[in-house]
């Protein structure tokens, strides 16, 4: 019985799921990775530490899929799976976006240049 | 209308993404990055949240407030511990792809099986394997570094340590292709946990063999795994932002590793399946070479009639927190008309840059420092190289010795130049055990201490000779 209402409602659901494009997934999946590795390669070897702060928290944008996974209308076991995931990325953005400013206003070219 | 207005909000956002690191190219535009970054984020939070799907809004206030509460002293740390704050900071980025895969996974299971299609599967199992092995590798990682006492500092190897691993690794995965294959079964929901159970050791166990010479590699590769699970998490959810985002850091750990593994003339799979440990049992000190140690007071002299003054500063400097004695060091030299310049190797400290960012907090400007492949042909002309807590960076065996662990790893010459003073704590080796050539060079004289202490030494010298003239 319950595995009827199951298969009945996986079928409903996969015809209701919208057409999953995952090609063009992969597409921008390349052209970021070129995009990114393009961009870094030309990072003042300097800031090293500060770009690995920053990517820190730009990849905590984990966050949105934590947020969509939090706040559905899911069974409360799943949403406190996202909650903790969403406190990890929000903790994460919170610290490598401070660091990272911290960090960088340290770099200064002469004495008593605090720009 | 509400699906363009939130896409069109990522594309902007993913925009900033690109310039925030694209300002990151010089120390003059780099603040401007951190803004670009942050409105970035705050846009993908927004777009994200106004979505009619997201009803519960308890949480999430929550969850971020949380974040707040941990995110804000987890900024504040010393600058020398900055490389745990990364590691740490790759954990919570492991964790949060791993558990938003899980929570996906059982809801479709429970709720849509139609949802479970191979692609997705296949993503969901990339992003959990990725998430979790960085999770528990990264608290490793985290855990050497911060010198917590039950995880041990050397790297601990065994025999079949490498088969050990890929087997587990290789059981990971095999399970993994049957839970693609057969996602809505009941067997596959028990073994799932299996799966993120192999994951998690796989991470400790990735980790053990590494030593500190090598962490600036391994927190590289770490942070690409971060940003490859984020990726695998957009393919989960169909979502490029998270795709793009993710794909930005993980390049961004790519490169990292790739410029730390030439700086050591090292492969990948060296580094992860090499262990630096077997170099314990490297060459000991030869019979019959001895230190030259120097007073505080000889070096002064030598360093005050010296025109270029050239600093090795190692991870041995971080750990005596010396960067602001070097400062006063660095004033007094200057005052002097001496050119004092920092050179700075690829791999000097526990991670990449890891020696710009405490020499710039001494407010030392960053215009005096050189990169060793920058500052090398001046050494024939430097008058006095001064090593601070470096070690493997300036050792001369790398050069000729075939049989050294650390042979063709490109290194500071610092044995060219007219004299050298190297700080040192005591006469034991350095990190990786190995015996440094440059200490018993016939130009080389030993300075022994805490690096901050004799620095300070030096700088009263200064001090005081300076009130005489």
């Amino acid at each position: 019985m319950t595995t009827l209402f199951l298969m009945q409602e996986a079928t409903e659901a996969a015809g209701a799921a919208q057409p999953f494009d995952y090609w063009s997934m992969v597409f921008v999946f390349l052209l970021a990775t070129f995009i990114g590795i393009g961009v870094i390669r030309r990072v003042s070897r300097l800031l090293h530490t500060p770009l690995m702060s920053i990517t820190n928290a730009i990849s905590a944008i984990a966050v949105v899929g934590s947020i969509i996974v939090t706040g559905s209308d899911y069974p409360p076991k799943i949403r406190l799976l996202g909650a903790i995931a969403l406190f990890a990325s929000m903790t994460n953005i919170v610290s490598g976006f401070l660091i990272t400013d911290r960090m960088l206003k340290m770099f200064k070219t002469r004495e008593g240049d605090h720009k | 209308m509400m699906g363009s207005l939130v896409q069109g909000t990522y594309v902007v956002s993913t925009a900033l993404f690109v310039f925030s690191l694209h300002w990151m190219n010089d120390p003059k535009t780099a603040r401007r990055a951190v803004f670009a970054g942050v409105a970035a984020m705050l846009l993908a939070v927004a777009a994200t949240w106004i979505q009619p799907v997201v009803v519960h809004h308890g949480w999430i206030i929550l969850a971020i407030i949380a974040g707040f509460i941990v995110g804000v002293p987890l900024s504040l740390v010393p600058l020398t511990a900055v490389p745990q704050r990364t590691a740490l900071s790759h954990a919570f980025g492991g964790v949060a792809a791993g558990l938003v895969g899980t929570a996906e996974y059982y809801l479709w299971w429970e709720r849509g099986a139609g949802h479970l299609t191979t692609f997705r599967m296949t993503a969901i199992i990339a992003e959990i394997i990725l998430g979790f092995l960085t999770f528990t590798g990264s608290l490793m990682a985290a855990g050497k570094l911060q010198e917590v006492k039950w995880i041990p500092q050397r790297p601990v190897t065994y025999r079949g340590q490498n088969v050990t691993n890929i087997g587990l690794l290789v059981i990971a995965a095999v399970i993994g292709v049957w839970v693609i294959l057969n996602p809505t079964t009941l067997l596959a929901a028990r073994l799932f946990p299996v799966i993120i159970g192999l994951a998690l050791v796989f991470g400790v166990l990735l980790i053990i063999p590494i030593g500190g010479a090598d962490m600036p590699t391994v927190i590289s590769i770490l942070n690409s795994y971060a940003g490859l699970s984020a990726v695998a998490m957009g393919f989960v959810l169909d979502n490029k932002l998270l795709i793009t985002a993710g794909a930005l850091d993980g390049s961004s750990g790519l490169i990292l590793s790739i410029i730390m593994c030439r700086a050591m003339n090292r492969s990948f799979t060296n580094v992860l399946f090499g262990a630096f440990g077997q170099v314990a049992q490297a060459k000991q000190l030869e019979p019959g070479k001895v230190y030259r140690p120097e007073t505080i007071e000889g070096a002064a002299q030598v360093l005050e009639q010296a025109n270029l003054v050239v600093i090795i500063p190692g991870y041995g400097m971080a750990v005596a927190q010396a960067q602001h004695k070097v400062r006063e060091l660095y004033d007094q030299l200057k005052k002097r008309g001496i050119t004092v310049k920092f050179a700075i190797h690829p791999v000097a400290g526990r991670m990449p840059g890891h020696m710009n960012v405490l020499l710039a907090e001494a407010d030392i400007p960053y215009t005096d420092l050189v990169e060793s492949s920058d500052i090398n042909p001046d050494m024939p002309q430097c008058d006095v190289a001064l090593v601070v807590g470096a070690n493997d960076v300036v050792n001369p065996v790398a050069r000729y010795d075939k049989t050294s662990p650390i042979y063709g790893m490109p290194i500071i010459d610092a044995d060219k130049a007219k004299t050298v003073y190297a700080i040192k704590r005591s006469t034991r080796p350095g990190f990786a055990g190995i015996d440094n050539e440059l200490y018993f060079s016939d130009r080389t004289w030993m300075l022994f201490g805490d690096a901050k202490a004799v620095i300070g030494d030096l700088v009263k010298q200064f001090s005081d000779t300076g009130g005489i003239h």
